[in-house]
Formats: structure tokens, C-alpha cells, sequence
């Protein structure tokens, strides 16, 4: 039977994010957490494996105890197992850092339930933006890597392959490559299912597996938190917005703006600036 | 992530590396035909080398693509890395992060940008965890501390573009970034300009390369926003999906694609690969029309580097006014269609021909979506084959 594990993670909806124009600072108050909405397209591929081939789906995340939730969230759609690695140390992590202890963490979970043929992350989270921890966990674990899939076309267990379409901005690739294999999830990849009922009852009831630095007698303090991470923010500014001298058109007729417009542009000579003319 | 955690290293701790020295800018192409980012961030890696008095180095991988390393001399490299073999034709994380990887280690530059696409950044975040060192994604600023610090400043948007954040790399090397396309300025092409070109030998045979490429499909209705030239965009003001067909003739007639949005594409009236601005793309145009838009900073955060704006709308309050360059109050359902017939009217007065001729493809190409001519589709349609 197919293991895979999906890599999720709890962020604040960044896009709920103000800032106070007083100060300029973010207004974090009563933003919610949710589970980065990538990361939940890589759960629902990871389910719909499940209903068609039969596969254990063990979900992991790194963060504080709260992300707990999360986990549970997962396990109302269908995941069979939930891990949650927390620790002070892995506090102030960065992409590289975060990738070791997800890359750890893999290991270990393949050394608890079996080995893991497939993992999903989402194509990148909310609140970093920055698309870097799946790679970095490929790479550690030696994986296969399909990142900006929209589209898992087969996955064929007896010669152990996977077929994807990869979204990328000048067109679709099709490619194939063989398990073990980490893919990154696009919201375009599928619809997430709601819970039903009987999932929910088992989330309720359901206790994620909690691992700390003491379970991973290997893991190197020095690759871990913020002593493991080589980038540092130095600096945080609010963009100022470009102050633009607007010149307003007036006009009798439709056609009279029209010309106008075609006036003005002419005249910031927009028709070399474009090519139009050499 | 905001916090300033720059004082927990101090410089003192520091390692030498002074054997790292120069730019190296990951140069990306697609069946010979380079990515623009690379070529921008070749202009933007120049000015980074020109503080650090150091060279300026491409590398080019690929099949095919030695005319890509001229080019890249020509674009401002002094020296070019050219990597060429017939397993490297299309893009392969494995294959190409072992050229990546192996040029970093003897070249040993000190800084190292990727273009911020699905190819650049599947690449640097397996290079960055390989060698290890510290990546800095989808950067929009860069500039570099003078020697003897040589630290390279990567700034980027963070929380949804609702702030900046300048970022580090003080203990490893090289310090790598993706920058975002259609942010840098590309140097005028110097034909004259030569420089060193140095062939490299890929590190991979096709046996060992388990991913395979098997198909690659052109123009999914997919647009280039990044890279287009001219942008109409439409929002709420536009009523519903129909309201995008006098934008996209407009567009057509400019030689542009059609953008939207947040508000248009949640309410399902176009595709969200149009979406310009906070989750869509950042976009920085020629000319950017913004039709029926009220002007939300989730929208502006994406076009505000625009070269010039024209903002319609009939609220003249609309806080879109203060973005723009030009501004007509009024209904855009008889404006716009207006402002296509006075610019085709100029076109074929002032001897510029209408796209679908032979004016430059990317836009034409983009703009085939839906209502625009079939000419133009046909166009496109033959562009993409002929690639």
C-alpha cells in the first residue's frame, strides 16, 4: 500500500493583514489561522490517491502546539495519522532549517509506519511566500521533485511512476518520474472535500502524534531554529506609494476623450516606447 | 520573520570568503528562447558587480543555446558558463541543479539570481539546500553593501505586498535570490560588446535522469502578464463577464493582454491567471489601462510600476485616480470602445500595423482569449507552432 505524507502548515491569512497607517505596523489582532490553503490541495490529491489505490496518508507539520488544530482538520478529511513537531529550538526557522526538521521528521515517520512513496507540500505557504521548503525536502531526502502541479494524471503503483502537469507561465509540461516523489500542490489541482461527519467524531477524539527535539536523537543543533537558518531579516519597511500627477481629461463626447487620451500618449511619444514605431 | 534578528551574529563570527567573488545570474530559456528575466537581472546583476568590482558571470544550459551565451554578452556578462548536451534540452531538476552546483563550486561566485519563475525557483530551493546557503525569494530590490562587507541586500514583499522586508545571508556563500520578472531593466543590447565564453560539461547522463518530459502544451489560456508590454485591465465596474469583451478589443487593438481584478475574477468573470495585484501577478507595463477599477491597494500593489496609467471609471473619487497618469470620468462601455477606434484609426493613419501582422508576438499572442478576432488567433496559433 502507497504511504504518503503531506507537509502542511498553520499561517495567519495573510491577506487579512492590515496595517496601521498610524504607525505602520501589521495589525495582527484577530487575524485568523488557517491551514495554508496550497497545503490542503496537496491533502485532498493526497485522499483522492487513497480512494482510488488504497494508501496510508500521514500529514505533518511543523510549528507551535497550537497547529494542532491543523492536524485535526486533516484527520476530519480522511488523513490516518497526524504529526506535529514542536519545539522551542525550531523556533526562528527559515526556509533551510525548516526543511532539515521536515526532512528528519519524514524519516522518521517512514521508519514508524513504512516507507513513503509520495509527498505533497503546498506550492508555497501564505505568510513566507517563498516556495523553497518542498525542494529543500526533496533534496534532503533524495527525492524525485514535481513542483506546480495541477493536475496528479496517473499513479501507477506496480511500475511505481507518477504523471503530473506542471502549470507553468508559458504553458502545461507533462512529465513522468518514479517514487519516491515530492510534489507541490496549485489551488488548481482539485476541490478540497468537506468533512463528514464520522471524520469529524474521529477528529474530535483524535490525539496527534507529538515529536520534540528528544524523539530525533541525530537531529544537529546547529542546522535547527534560528542558529540553523543562513538568511536574517535586517530590515522591515512599508512601501511608500508613488506619489502620480494625475491629469484628468474632460471631455463633451466619447470620441472627444478618446482623442484626447490619443493626444496626451502621442505626445509622451508611447508609440516608439511600444514598438510601433522605430 | 519581522523581527530584527540581525544582532544575534555578529560580524566578527564572520568565515573568509574572499575566494567567492562576482555575479553569476542563472540565464533561463525554453527551446532556445531566453526568459527576458534573465536578461533583466543580467542588467540589474551589472550594477550589483560594478559596486563590488567584480565580474559579471551567465551561465546557459540547455540544447542548442550557444547563441543564447553571445546574447548573454551582449546583455552585459563578462563572462558566459555555456553548459550544452541533448539531456538538457528541457528543463530537469536534477540534471541541471548538478551543472548549477558544480559551476557554483568552481566559478565560486558570491552572489547567484534565478528569475523568480516555476523553473527558477524549482531550481534555486534545490541548489540553495544542496550547497547549503541562505535563498531569498522573489526578490524585487537588490543592492549590495560596498567591500569590505560585499553583503548582498535582497529586499522583497512580505505579507501580501503590505510590507517590505530586506533580508541577509551574513555566513554562507553565495548568497542567492529569485527576482521577479518585469521588475529589473535589461541593458540595451550591445552587439559590440564581447566578452569570455567558457564551455562547461554536464554532469548527468540520460540513464540516470528518472523524470521525463513528455509533452509540453503552448498557450493553455494561460497569459503572460509579467512580461506583456500593454495591460487592460477591468474590475467590478465592468458588471459581469461580458464587460471584458470591449477591453479585450481594446487590448487587440493595442497589441495587449487583458488583466482584472481581484474583485472580477472572485466573482468568476474571468480566469484568475488574468488577476493582476495581491495572489495574481505584480506587473510592471508600458501603458497599463485600469478600466472599471476602483483601485484597492490589493490591486495596486501589482501595477503601481507601471510606465504610464489610464484609470477609467465613472467615480471620479475612485481611489484608482491617484495612480494614474491619465484619467477619464465617464461610462466606460462608450469610452472604451472610443479609445479602440481612435487607436486603430492612428495605427493605420500613422503606418503602425495592427498586432496580428507582424508586430511583436508576446502581446497579440496573450490577448487570444476568447472574444478577440480570430486573425489574432490564428497568429498566435501559428507563433506557437512555429516554436
Amino acid at each position: 500500500m502507497l504511504h504518503i505524507v503531506v507537509c502542511i502548515k498553520q499561517v495567519p491569512d495573510s491577506r487579512e493583514i492590515r496595517i496601521d497607517p498610524k504607525n505602520n505596523t501589521l495589525i495582527r489582532q484577530g487575524v485568523p489561522s488557517i491551514v495554508n490553503f496550497y497545503d490542503m490541495h496537496g491533502l485532498e490529491e493526497a485522499l483522492r490517491i487513497k480512494d482510488e489505490h488504497g494508501a496510508r496518508v500521514t500529514v505533518v507539520t511543523m510549528g507551535p502546539p497550537p497547529a494542532e488544530k491543523g492536524l485535526k482538520e486533516c484527520i476530519s478529511l480522511g488523513a490516518d495519522e497526524a504529526v506535529l513537531v514542536t519545539d522551542r529550538g525550531f523556533a526562528g526557522a527559515d526556509t533551510l532549517a525548516t526543511s532539515y526538521v521536515v526532512a528528519t521528521t519524514i524519516s522518521k515517520i517512514a521508519e514508524t509506519w513504512g516507507p513513503v512513496d509520495l509527498v505533497f507540500c503546498g506550492k508555497q505557504t501564505l505568510d513566507g511566500d517563498t516556495g523553497q521548503v518542498g525542494p529543500g525536502v526533496a533534496c534532503r531526502l533524495d527525492l524525485e521533485q514535481l513542483t506546480y502541479v495541477n493536475q496528479v494524471v496517473n499513479v501507477d503503483e506496480v511500475k511505481r511512476k507518477v504523471r503530473v502537469h506542471r502549470l507553468l507561465e508559458d504553458g502545461v509540461e507533462v512529465v513522468e518520474t518514479s517514487m519516491p516523489v515530492l510534489i507541490t500542490a496549485l489551488k488548481e489541482l482539485n476541490k478540497v472535500r468537506r468533512a463528514t461527519l464520522p471524520g469529524m467524531i474521529r477528529a474530535a477524539r483524535y490525539k496527534p502524534v507529538v515529536w520534540t527535539t528528544a524523539d530525533f536523537p541525530n537531529l544537529e543543533r546547529a542546522k535547527i531554529g534560528l542558529k540553523g537558518s543562513p538568511t536574517i531579516v535586517s530590515k522591515t519597511w512599508v512601501p511608500e506609494v508613488k506619489a502620480v500627477k494625475t491629469q484628468m481629461i474632460t471631455y463633451d463626447t466619447a470620441e472627444g476623450a478618446a482623442a484626447s487620451l490619443a493626444e496626451q500618449l502621442w505626445e509622451q511619444d508611447l508609440p516608439a516606447r511600444l514598438g510601433w514605431i522605430s | 520573520m519581522v523581527s530584527d534578528k540581525s544582532s544575534e551574529q555578529t560580524d566578527s563570527s564572520m568565515p573568509d570568503w574572499s575566494a567567492y567573488r562576482g555575479v553569476l545570474i542563472v540565464v533561463e530559456q525554453r527551446d532556445g528562447e531566453v526568459k527576458k528575466v534573465s536578461w533583466q537581472l543580467l542588467g540589474e546583476g551589472k550594477k550589483l558587480a560594478q559596486k563590488l568590482e567584480a565580474p559579471l558571470m551567465a551561465l546557459v544550459i540547455g540544447d542548442g543555446v550557444a547563441h543564447l551565451a553571445e546574447e548573454a554578452v551582449h546583455y552585459g556578462a563578462d563572462r558566459v558558463y555555456l553548459c550544452e548536451a541533448p539531456e538538457l534540452r528541457t528543463y530537469r531538476t536534477r540534471p541541471y541543479s548538478r551543472v548549477c552546483l558544480k559551476l557554483i563550486e568552481e566559478a565560486k561566485p558570491e552572489i547567484v539570481l534565478f528569475g523568480a519563475t516555476a523553473t527558477g525557483r524549482d531550481l534555486a530551493g534545490a541548489i540553495a539546500t544542496h550547497l547549503p546557503t541562505g535563498l531569498t525569494a522573489d526578490t524585487t530590490q537588490l543592492d549590495v553593501e560596498p567591500p569590505p562587507s560585499r553583503l548582498l541586500l535582497a529586499s522583497r514583499p512580505a505579507f501580501s505586498e503590505k510590507m517590505m522586508a530586506t533580508i541577509l545571508c551574513k555566513q554562507y556563500r553565495p548568497q542567492m535570490a529569485t527576482a521577479r520578472a518585469g521588475v529589473f531593466q535589461a541593458l540595451p543590447k550591445d552587439t559590440a560588446r564581447t566578452g569570455e565564453i567558457v564551455r562547461i560539461e554536464a554532469g548527468m547522463r540520460e540513464e540516470e535522469i528518472a523524470a521525463q518530459v513528455l509533452d509540453f502544451l503552448h498557450e493553455t489560456g494561460k497569459i503572460n502578464l509579467e512580461e506583456a508590454e500593454i495591460i487592460v485591465s477591468g474590475g467590478r465596474g465592468l458588471g459581469g463577464p461580458d464587460g471584458f469583451a470591449p477591453l479585450a478589443e481594446l487590448a487587440a487593438a493595442l497589441g495587449g493582454v487583458v488583466g482584472a481584478s481581484r474583485a472580477a475574477v472572485d466573482a468568476g468573470w474571468i480566469g484568475h491567471e488574468h488577476q493582476v495585484g495581491q495572489t495574481g501577478a505584480t506587473v510592471r507595463p508600458k501603458l497599463y489601462f485600469a478600466i472599471g477599477i476602483s483601485g484597492a491597494v490589493q490591486h495596486t500593489v501589482g501595477m503601481s510600476n507601471a510606465d504610464v496609467v489610464v484609470a477609467i471609471n465613472k467615480d471620479e473619487k475612485a481611489s484608482i485616480f491617484q495612480f494614474a497618469h491619465y484619467g477619464i470620468v465617464g461610462d466606460l462601455f462608450k469610452i472604451v470602445p472610443a479609445i479602440t477606434a481612435e487607436i486603430k484609426k492612428r495605427r493605420t493613419l500613422f503606418g503602425m500595423p495592427l498586432p496580428g501582422a507582424d508586430s511583436p508576438a508576446a502581446g497579440a499572442e496573450a490577448a487570444a482569449e476568447g472574444s478577440v478576432s480570430q486573425e489574432v488567433n490564428m497568429a498566435a496559433q501559428e507563433r506557437s507552432e512555429a516554436r
